[in-house]
């Protein structure tokens, strides 16, 4: 009968707040989806799927959902993925291996900066920084 | 005690704090109409007819259950509250069977008085009459819950009151009757038969087995020698069912009707209290001056207390006096010393009892000893109810009969006889006798006021110059525990028992409240009726019972000595424990 | 565990008894079997709400609202969406056209609700309490005991105006207030989880679904008027509550959130659990009380009331389920917030169990002051089959019912009140033409008969005789003095019975009376119901124009009372027909008519 001391309650509940965020949508500004049709499952999109996640976890980034979708069309640089923030121009990007995924998260997400040379749909020249 | 001003109908009124507003409105004289209420018992708040408002209140509330308030405005009736009472009458009355007439309740039934009261001549509802069967399995006592009016009384007296717990509710709604547990027959259930239910019914529900019609035709019978004792609780009631105040003490007239109505000879109970005391008495000289048996001694005439101490305290069998009670005693006497003398065949006899009790009528057949004549030896016993049934259908006008007395030989009496009737009688008749028993001497005054009055436990010392006694006196069941476990405890731990001696009568009051007097026994009729137990006592020429002439006659003709082996033979009992459930 | 989806599956008993149980395991297998374990949280919540589309299966971060699933769909949602991340479309939820792509909480079922009771409801697993503490559960409780006074707990609730959720009504903060003045060497705190009215189910899915805050508020309550000991009586007819409540209380134990020195505070509380047997009357107060106190089931006079002299002559409060669940959300955002909430005199939301001819029936928790008409229409989407809108019953047995005219009606304890219904616990049963009131209002009285304790006459036996005039006029035996007995009897045990049950067993009676007197007289005149509902009133009759003779009526008729010739119309024979409606049912010509 571990009898547990309010400090002990506390820091139980930031860390398993943490884990039920993850399940939330709702207030999440940031959208990583990726395309998890079978060219793109076959290119590896699981393992970038899982980078994502376990990268998100490991920044402790709160703010980021990371769905899942269908074929989105470009299938010749699988694994793609899109990138919908705020502050940042909404970007598909394509071969996205593991390592791919933990720069767009670092870079992109984090410090707002696009890793250009996998950027698919390019935004305008304008607006690229 | 704080008293609070409150307004009943705009009266107003001031009643100490924590009066129910049914009490508060009799002193703005307002009855407000009852059925499930009774002065004895919680209550129940079960009939719904005691309905009242509060000034400005759509409600209705409970005048029984609601305690009056500081500035409360009740009102009792107006047109609506008699509308909606007279509407849960008219429910009530739709589901009680109409047979009035036929009904051991007819002119004597709270519901009956209710109807008339409210001028009901067409119940609006459908009839509906529970099917049951009526339990008539118990010697005593008769439940019928087709005339049942769930007010809960019984329930409450046989839980809380005498704490039996033989009858409680079973089934739910519409269903719900009253039966005990497991709906096993009265016979086969911790009932004591002291018939505290069917004193508390408000119908005819719950009624004592009438056994007149034997009663009747032994009347007409040359054969046989009718013989009659009466109880002393029986003569302060009797002159209720005419009209008369409780306490009224009537036993001359109640010997005159006896003999009118064809007894050979007519006898009293109290003879039989004086025999006990002699008999008892000595039990408790034995053990208190001698040292030979246990104490406390806890008396034995009760049949109600007997039963209960053989289903749940049998382990204190030990304790109890083995004289039997006095109607018994005068019984078996009379088919063996009064046979005797007489020339009568015992078989030839029949006794019938006039008891306020419902139990003797279990007691007379619960073991082989209750015919130690060598036949039954008391035939019948009927209810004081009973007895004025019969005395209203032989059309005797009994209150204007000359007086008469009793046939001496077992009927003469003292005042220590007499107070049996009383709770704490036994006990005073007792300390009146063991005083003489125990110093040789007389007792100056013979008063023990500390043994009289309705408070359910009476506890003292009793200095018999320098010998210290004390004594417990217990009546109505539940309080019996109270004393039982303080014994218990002492003996337990090895101590000196708290009480030497221990008086128990089953019913509150003691016998003047017995389970069959004449209904409608509250605490205020009980001391009324007491009243009379102790003025009869106080105008008797012998107040202790070794002064009774015919009991010192008695033994020197007839038994010898109190204890003899022939007083053993015949006036002596033994117990033996019993279920609680017959299964 | 850095999961990349969460699979919340609805394990409330009515989607466990469609197997949802099932279709855990099944998708547990696959997805261990196509080695996603580590990527794909399963998580068994509670209830969902939308009960009518059960079992229910929710994945996120997708968002995506499965219905109707059945064990057999378990494999192709974890191959298909969870491994492919292709929606299984057939078994999302159809949204209007109009409403493509907006998220789940704003179809219409949800868009309207607020769910403060229910809030861990179908998000949090109710076997795990790290999940309840993930969502600030158990924060109320270290926010009374560490920074609020007795004092400071009643204020707050008082700001907020929670009254009880039983059906009473009476506001929460003085009853705690009265038990918390008295003084007493012993205390109790008790919650009501008997919920007897026939077809509500809203405390079941509460303690179903989060457990802990009913354990958590009871705590508070224990802190704020000095008891120590709770009791939660539940009825045995809920078994999966039990032992979610159970497993909830031994976790709490385990980690010292019940027992001795809560979190170091010094305060001690725990609870236990009681079982009903099998009595709707214990549902009210004081009979409630005499079941813990090991009696017969039956209510006792009040005053006293239970928060002076309740559980076994002690100060007692008692609540309702939904009551107890408010208390922790109101405590960490404040009275204030709670007030805002709702209309004048109620505040806050109410949990409904939204039933009958509806086409969204379920569990809904809605802000007070929402119109009827909102939430059979706009939550409930309206009448199932395109029937008509009869009326609406409200408070299960105790209640009244509310006819159209009324559909405007914000909710709240006052207004259905003048309207002649309750509040009560949140039971809404929905009817349309073809219900028939007297038959309604038999059958809520059949059920409050059965369940009368017998205690006092005016229940006892002015029930069984209203049900025996009811019984009798839909029959066709019923004469037009009868309205008017039922009127008296009915008042009679609203004024004169001593609790709840009889008090109000009347009230479906009488206000089905009120609002549709014209239909009792018409049982009562015409011999006929309207509905077609009350079988001895109901007539079938073959209509020789549309008959063509086929003769299958006559084939399904059970009794062959239909006769004819071959192509010739047929007739049935009212003498013998037992009115079963078979020959209703196959006609494929409409012939057969119904009146």
């Amino acid at each position: 009968m571990a009898k547990i001391t309010l400090e002990e309650l506390r820091r139980l509940r930031e860390q398993t707040k943490a884990d039920i965020e993850k399940r939330e949508v709702e207030g999440k500004e940031t959208l990583v989806i990726v395309g998890m049709g079978t060219c793109g499952i076959a290119a590896g999109a699981r393992e970038t799927l899982k980078a994502f996640v376990e990268t998100i976890e490991k920044l402790g980034l709160k703010d980021v959902v990371v769905k899942q979708t269908g074929c989105m069309g470009y299938c010749y640089v699988e694994p793609t993925v899109e990138v919908v923030m705020p502050d940042m121009p909404r970007t598909i990007y394509g071969k996205v291996n593991a390592d791919v995924a933990r720069k767009i998260v670092e870079d992109h997400i984090v410090h707002k900066k696009l890793v250009s040379e996998h950027v698919m749909d390019k935004p305008a020249a304008d607006i690229m920084k | 005690m704080e008293m609070i001003q409150i307004k009943v109908n705009d009266i107003a009124i001031e009643v100490p704090k924590g009066t129910t507003i049914l009490e508060a409105a009799r002193k703005a004289q307002v009855n407000i109409p009852k059925l499930c209420n009774h002065p004895d018992l919680p209550p129940t708040a079960a009939c719904g007819l005691c309905i009242v408002k509060i000034k400005n209140n759509p409600k209705m509330i409970r005048a029984c259950a609601t305690k009056a308030e500081p500035g409360m405005e009740i009102i009792t009736h107006d047109p609506e509250l008699y509308q909606v009472r007279r509407t849960v009458l008219e429910l009530i009355l739709s589901n009680h069977p109409n047979d009035c007439l036929q009904c051991p309740r007819n002119q004597n039934c709270e519901l009956q008085t209710l109807a008339a009261d409210f001028g009901i001549r067409e119940v609006p509802f459908t009839q509906m009459i529970v099917e049951h069967p009526v339990d008539d399995s118990s010697p005593a006592l008769t439940i019928n819950p087709a005339k049942c009016v769930k007010c809960g009384r019984c329930v409450e007296v046989c839980q809380v009151m005498q704490n039996v717990w033989a009858l409680e509710f079973i089934g739910r709604g519409y269903n719900m009757r009253i039966a005990p547990a497991a709906d096993v027959k009265l016979i086969d259930s911790p009932c004591v038969k002291c018939g505290q239910c069917t004193a508390h019914c408000p119908v005819g529900a719950l009624y004592e087995k009438d056994e007149t019609p034997a009663v009747w035709e032994v009347l007409q019978d040359p054969s046989k020698h009718k013989v009659v004792q009466i109880a002393p609780a029986v003569r302060v009631a009797v002159g209720e069912a005419f009209g008369l105040e409780p306490g009224t003490v009537l036993t001359k007239k109640i010997y005159s009707v006896l003999k009118r109505l064809g007894f050979d000879a007519v006898f009293d109970t109290n003879f039989g209290a004086d025999l006990t005391i002699m008999e008892e008495g000595s039990e408790f000289v034995e053990r208190f001056v001698h040292k030979k048996g246990v104490l406390p001694l806890i008396t034995s005439c009760c049949p109600g207390w007997v039963d209960y101490l053989e289903k749940y305290y049998p382990e204190m069998i030990p304790h109890f006096s083995s004289a039997k009670s006095p109607h018994e005693m005068v019984g078996v006497l009379t088919k063996t010393y009064y046979a005797q003398k007489t020339g009568i065949s015992a078989k030839d006899i029949y006794g019938v009892s006039i008891m306020p009790c419902t139990a003797k009528k279990y007691e007379i057949t619960r073991s082989d000893e209750m015919r130690a004549s060598g036949v039954q030896d008391i035939d019948v016993v009927l209810t004081t109810r009973e007895f004025t049934r019969m005395i209203k259908a032989s059309g005797i006008d009994f209150l204007n009969l000359p007086d008469m007395d009793a046939d001496s030989l077992l009927g003469d009496y003292t005042g220590a006889g007499v107070i049996f009737g009383a709770t704490g009688g036994v006990m005073e008749a007792a300390l009146r006798t063991a005083y003489y028993l125990v110093t040789g001497k007389d007792l100056g005054k013979v008063d023990f006021e500390e043994t009289r009055g309705l408070e359910g436990i009476k506890r003292a010392t009793i200095d018999f110059n320098g010998v210290k006694i004390n004594i417990a006196v217990a009546h109505g069941l539940a309080n019996v525990q109270y004393v039982m476990e303080e014994v218990k405890e002492a003996l337990a731990a090895g101590k000196e028992p708290p009480y030497h001696f221990i008086e128990v009568m089953a019913c509150r009051g003691g016998c003047v409240g017995g389970g069959g007097q004449p209904y409608g026994a509250t605490d205020e009729i009980r001391a009324k009726r007491a009243k009379g137990i102790y003025e009869d006592d106080k105008q008797s020429e012998f107040r202790c019972s070794h002064h009774n002439p015919m009991v010192q006659k008695l033994y020197q003709e007839f038994l010898g000595k109190p204890l003899s082996e022939k007083s053993h033979e015949l006036l002596h009992t033994h117990y033996h424990e019993r279920p609680l459930y017959n299964r | 565990m850095a999961y990349r989806s969460f699979v919340l599956i609805c394990s409330g008993t009515g989607c466990e008894s469609n197997k949802s149980g099932v279709i855990f395991d099944r998708m547990a297998k696959q997805i261990t079997e196509k080695g996603l374990q580590s990527e794909i949280q399963l998580v068994k919540t509670g209830c969902f709400g939308l009960c009518e589309r059960g079992p229910i299966v929710k994945v996120l971060p997708d968002e995506t609202f499965y219905v109707d699933v059945k064990p057999e769909d378990a494999d192709k949602i974890v191959e298909e969406h969870l491994l492919k991340g292709r929606p299984v479309k057939n078994l999302v939820y159809q949204y209007e056209e109009s409403q493509k792509n907006i998220k789940i909480e704003n179809i219409p079922f949800y868009q309207k609700q607020f769910r403060i009771v229910l809030r861990n409801c179908g998000v949090i697993d109710p076997e795990n309490i790290n999940e309840y503490i993930a969502r600030d559960g158990y924060k109320a409780l270290e926010k009374a005991l560490f920074e609020m006074t007795p004092d400071d707990i009643i204020e707050e609730l008082k700001i907020s105006g929670l009254r009880g959720r039983g059906g009473a009504g009476f506001p929460t903060w003085r009853k705690w207030v009265f038990t918390k003045d008295v003084q007493s060497d012993v205390k109790y705190v008790v919650c009501n989880a008997d919920e007897g009215d026939p077809g509500a189910y809203m405390d079941r899915s509460t303690i179903e679904g989060d457990p802990h805050s009913i354990i958590e508020a009871m705590t508070i309550c224990g802190y704020t008027v000095g008891a120590h000991q709770g009791y939660v009586y539940i009825r045995a007819e809920y078994p999966l509550a039990i032992r979610r409540l159970e497993m909830a209380i031994r976790q709490a134990r385990e980690m010292g959130l019940l027992g001795k020195d809560i979190l170091g505070s010094g305060f001690d509380f725990d609870i236990e659990i009681r079982l009903g047997a099998g009595a709707f009357v214990c549902g009210e107060e004081t009979a409630l009380l005499a079941s813990i106190e090991g009696n017969r089931g039956m209510p006792r006079p009040r005053p006293p009331f239970p928060a002076i002299s309740g559980l076994w002559g002690k100060p007692t409060v008692i609540n309702n389920v939904e009551t107890w669940a408010s208390i922790p959300v109101i405590l960490l955002k404040g009275g204030k917030w709670f007030a805002q909430i709702g209309t004048e005199t109620s505040k806050g939301t109410k949990v409904f169990a939204l039933t009958g001819k509806v086409n969204n029936s379920g569990l809904i928790e809605v802000p007070m002051g929402t119109t009827l008409r909102e939430v059979i229409f706009d939550i409930g989407g309206g009448i199932k089959n395109g029937k008509k809108f009869k009326a609406v019953q409200s408070g299960g047995p105790s209640g009244g019912v509310i006819p159209a005219e009324y559909l405007d009606t914000p909710i709240d304890y006052e207004n259905l009140q003048k309207l002649g219904s309750i509040m009560g616990s949140g039971g809404l049963i929905v009817m349309d033409e073809d219900d028939c009131m007297i038959d309604i209002a038999k059958f809520y009285l059949e059920f409050t008969v059965d369940e009368s304790c017998g205690k006092c006459s005016p229940c006892r036996i002015g029930g069984k005789q209203m049900y025996g005039i009811l019984d009798r006029i839909t029959k066709g035996k019923g004469e037009l003095a009868d309205i008017d007995k039922l009127k008296q009897i009915g008042r009679a045990m609203q004024k004169a019975s001593l609790c709840g049950l009889g008090q109000t067993a009347p009230n479906p009676v009488l206000s089905t009376l009120r609002y549709f007197e014209h239909e009792y007289r018409q049982h009562i005149l015409e011999k006929k119901c309207a509905a077609g509902s009350c079988k001895e009133l109901v007539f079938y009759t073959i209509n020789p124009q549309k008959c063509i003779g086929c003769g299958l009526c006559a084939m399904k008729c059970p009794v062959n009372c239909i006769s004819g010739e071959k192509r010739k119309p047929h007739t049935i024979d009212q003498s013998k027909c037992i009115k079963c409606g078979n020959c209703y049912t196959v006609c494929k010509f409409g012939a057969v008519i119904k009146g």
